[in-house]
């Protein structure tokens, strides 16, 4: 029995994924847990198994095609196994992610088809929940249906068993039909994802196709500095006994590694919030978790966009092990091999520009978290220290947080726990 | 197969026991020389004698108690109520010592008890009268509880539960005596904790038991004339243990449920086969469960208030209509 390869649900907010890269052909016998593809997800790219043995047939996805979470992209068949019974064609939402379309001013007649784009296809504000029955989403599942594709005739739109079957002709022709239109559009896939900066090209200027991470930056924080009531609160923090201390830390530790300042700053954050739980919460819309564990979220800039790895139990782990982990996680999410277990379940975040030279900066709140700091350069400065005017080394943190959650003075003194920490380092020990 | 009431099946089920096993007694109100208030036990007397066919004054608790301390002592009591809301008097007793005894004793006391009688409402026999005592008996680990809807199932259930090595709750029904139905000839008997298919059907699962199986074949046949619906009936004839596996099997087929009973709606074992439904059949589910109970209020004695406050099959053809989303 010929088994039906998918494309999976890869990250926990995947809706769709692109093909990168087949692994193996047409025609290649394939084992259980071997790698058939290389499926580029909302976040990362990933390796789709293969989940039966037997030999590949009716690929029906090439590389570069992007098509929803669910589709059928081949068939797993026994040697000789008839499998003429047609895979449903997924719906391919966009041709080639990729793509690039390049306009001319004035040449507006060769504008080229635009890609069929999801806005188009999905229906309703919230595009993530799908209401169906259970039966209806396993049988969905089984046929490799998108529900998001079928009306439902249940009460409040639920889509139920009677939806797939009766509308199921006309649905698999309609998913047929824009994968044809998608198919002629298709040419010169490039096979991986490109920066947005674009090279002088001579046109005035250039259509880039999000891609998958940029889709979903776009998604998710769209859902956070809108709904989102922000407010911020700055203050300065003498970084002198942070740097003297990290100096001596670094010198006894000699090859053995480095501390920086984002590891004291991340340890210290951390350790704040042991001691003001209710800045560390997310907000569920009809309750408030507050987190015994600290989790968190460190945003690092990737190619093409931004994503927040997270250190788990930061507050119970040694200044060492947090920079080798902050280093090991950022150099994975450069090369893009996160795990959705390492970006996800975070209890609140920092963002350090430090290093780009900004003074000070505010963070978009990554929801359900209810807080983030972000950190600006630390830079010496005059200051009245002592009633003299004295060059100090100094910071500035903004704390942006979440209202329905934190309110003005828990912030405030979330910050001020955390600065007397950063600016006498032995706090950190009480 | 002989047509037979549902009285005198269990009538054919007390004297074939009593004639297999010199253990085996009954003992309750009007039992003997009246023979039975509902004539369950009629001619018994005359062919077993006075003691094994014991009239007891108007005392529940004293011989529910009476019937425990014999089992103790090695005998099958079968311990008629004269209706089970008389029996709330005798809770104590088959609560607190029948059901407990074995555990209590480590092991040492079995008790092969039967307490039976007709429970749920009849006609207008007032708020006091009419009430349906399943979710009360079967919340308790250490009882069995069946409520047979067909003489041949009576008959059945009455013989497994005279012969069960602990206490068994015998649900009747006063509007089930006098209904009639094939029953095997010869010896036979139906097992505790198994469902029974009433009527095949594919689209959707009526689960129901005692009175409610003739108000959901009804419900069935309304079904099939008037919308088309083919509706199986399944029967659960035991209360507890359930029979979960035919639950969910009906239900993977049908993906649809609606459950009928007598009792109040909270807390009901209706709520209790809800609980296997979503949690066994869950991805076979089209449709949320929908339940047919009585009303939730104490049984109006005015004869159209208490028609009302009843399951109907037009209430359950109601519940089978939105689970299929006709409406």
């Amino acid at each position: 029995m010929a088994a039906k390869v998918f494309m999976e649900a890869l990250s926990p907010t995947m809706e769709e994924g692109r093909l990168v890269k087949w692994h193996k052909q047409e025609g290649d016998a394939v084992k259980v847990g071997e790698t058939l593809a290389e499926v580029e997800t909302d976040k990362a790219v990933m390796d789709l198994i293969a989940r039966a043995d037997g030999v590949l047939r009716q690929v029906a996805v090439t590389d570069g095609q992007t098509v929803p979470v669910g589709s059928v992209v081949a068939v797993i068949a026994a040697p000789g196994e008839d499998v003429s019974s047609p895979v449903t064609t997924p719906a391919a939402v966009t041709s080639v992610s990729g793509k690039r379309e390049t306009g001319n001013v004035g040449l507006a007649t060769t504008a080229a088809p635009v890609a069929v784009s999801p806005a188009q296809v999905v229906s309703g504000a919230d595009a993530t929940h799908v209401k169906a029955s259970p039966l209806a989403k396993r049988m969905a599942k089984e046929a490799g249906v998108d529900l998001k594709l079928v009306t439902g005739s249940g009460p409040g739109g639920r889509v139920v068993r009677r939806d797939l079957e009766t509308a199921g002709r006309v649905e698999k022709g309609e998913v047929r039909s824009v994968a044809a239109s998608a198919a002629v559009q298709r040419s010169e896939p490039l096979p991986s994802p490109v920066s947005p900066v674009a090279a002088r090209s001579g046109g005035a200027y250039e259509d880039v196709p999000l891609t998958q991470i940029r889709k979903t930056i776009a998604k998710r924080l769209a859902t956070s500095l809108g709904p989102i009531p922000h407010f911020f609160l700055t203050t300065e923090v003498d970084m002198e006994r942070a740097a003297e201390a990290r100096d001596a830390l670094n010198r006894q530790l000699g090859d053995r590694g480095k501390v920086s300042f984002n590891d004291i700053i991340v340890k210290a954050t951390a350790l704040a919030l042991t001691k003001h739980r209710a800045c560390n919460a997310w907000f569920q819309e009809d309750h408030i978790r507050y987190w015994n564990e600290v989790h968190l979220g460190m945003a690092v800039a990737v190619e093409d966009g931004l994503i927040t790895p997270v250190i788990r139990n930061a507050d119970l782990k040694p200044l060492l092990e947090i920079g080798q982990e902050a280093k090991q996680l950022a150099d994975k999410a450069r090369s893009r091999r996160l795990q959705p277990s390492e970006y996800t379940g975070a209890t609140f975040s920092v963002s350090n520009l430090g290093m780009f030279d900004i003074d000070q900066f505010t963070a978009v709140i990554n929801p359900p978290e209810a807080g983030i700091i972000a950190v600006g350069s630390i830079a010496p400065k005059p200051v009245v220290w002592d009633g003299q005017v004295v060059p100090r080394r100094r910071m500035r943190i903004t704390m942006s947080c979440d209202h329905r959650v934190i309110d003005g003075a828990t912030g405030a003194a979330f910050l001020r726990t955390l600065k007397e920490m950063l600016e006498n380092p032995l706090a950190m020990l009480l | 197969m002989p047509t037979l009431t549902y009285r005198d099946a269990l009538n054919q089920a007390l004297r074939e026991e009593m004639q297999r096993d010199a253990y085996v007694f009954l003992m309750g109100e009007e039992v003997g020389v009246y023979q039975g208030a509902y004539k369950v036990s009629r001619g018994l007397l005359e062919e077993f004698g006075p003691t094994r066919v014991v009239d007891t004054p108007i005392a529940e608790l004293g011989f529910a108690g009476i019937g425990v301390g014999a089992a103790m002592a090695g005998l099958r009591p079968v311990i008629e109520f004269m209706t089970w809301n008389f029996a709330v008097l005798a809770l104590d007793q088959i609560v607190n010592s029948a059901a407990k005894l074995l555990y209590e004793s480590g092991g040492q006391f079995p008790i092969p008890i039967v307490f039976r009688g007709p429970n749920g409402a009849a006609l207008q026999l007032g708020a006091q009268h009419s009430q349906a005592w399943e979710s009360w008996l079967s919340h308790i680990p250490g009882l069995k509880v069946v409520a047979p809807a067909t003489p041949a199932d009576a008959k059945g259930l009455l013989k497994s539960a005279i012969r069960d090595n602990n206490p068994v709750i015998v649900l009747e029904g006063e509007m089930l005596y006098n209904t009639k139905g094939e029953v095997p000839e010869g010896e036979y008997v139906v097992p505790i904790g198994r469902a029974d298919v009433k009527r095949a059907g594919r689209d959707v699962t009526l689960i129901c038991h005692s009175k409610t199986v003739a108000v959901a074949l009804k419900a069935a046949e309304q079904l099939a004339e008037q919308e088309g619906v083919s509706a199986e009936v399944v029967d659960l004839r035991s209360l507890r243990p359930l029979d979960e596996a035919a639950i969910t099997a009906s239900v993977a087929k049908t993906n649809r449920a609606v459950v009928v009973e007598e009792g109040w709606p909270h807390c009901g074992i209706g709520a209790q086969v809800v609980d296997v439904i979503q949690r066994e059949a869950f991805d076979h589910l089209d449709a949320p469960v929908l339940r047919v109970t009585q009303a939730d209020v104490p049984m109006p004695y005015n004869r159209q208030l208490e028609r009302l406050a009843k399951p109907s099959p037009d209430k359950v053809v109601a519940a089978a209509r939105r689970v299929l989303y006709l409406d």
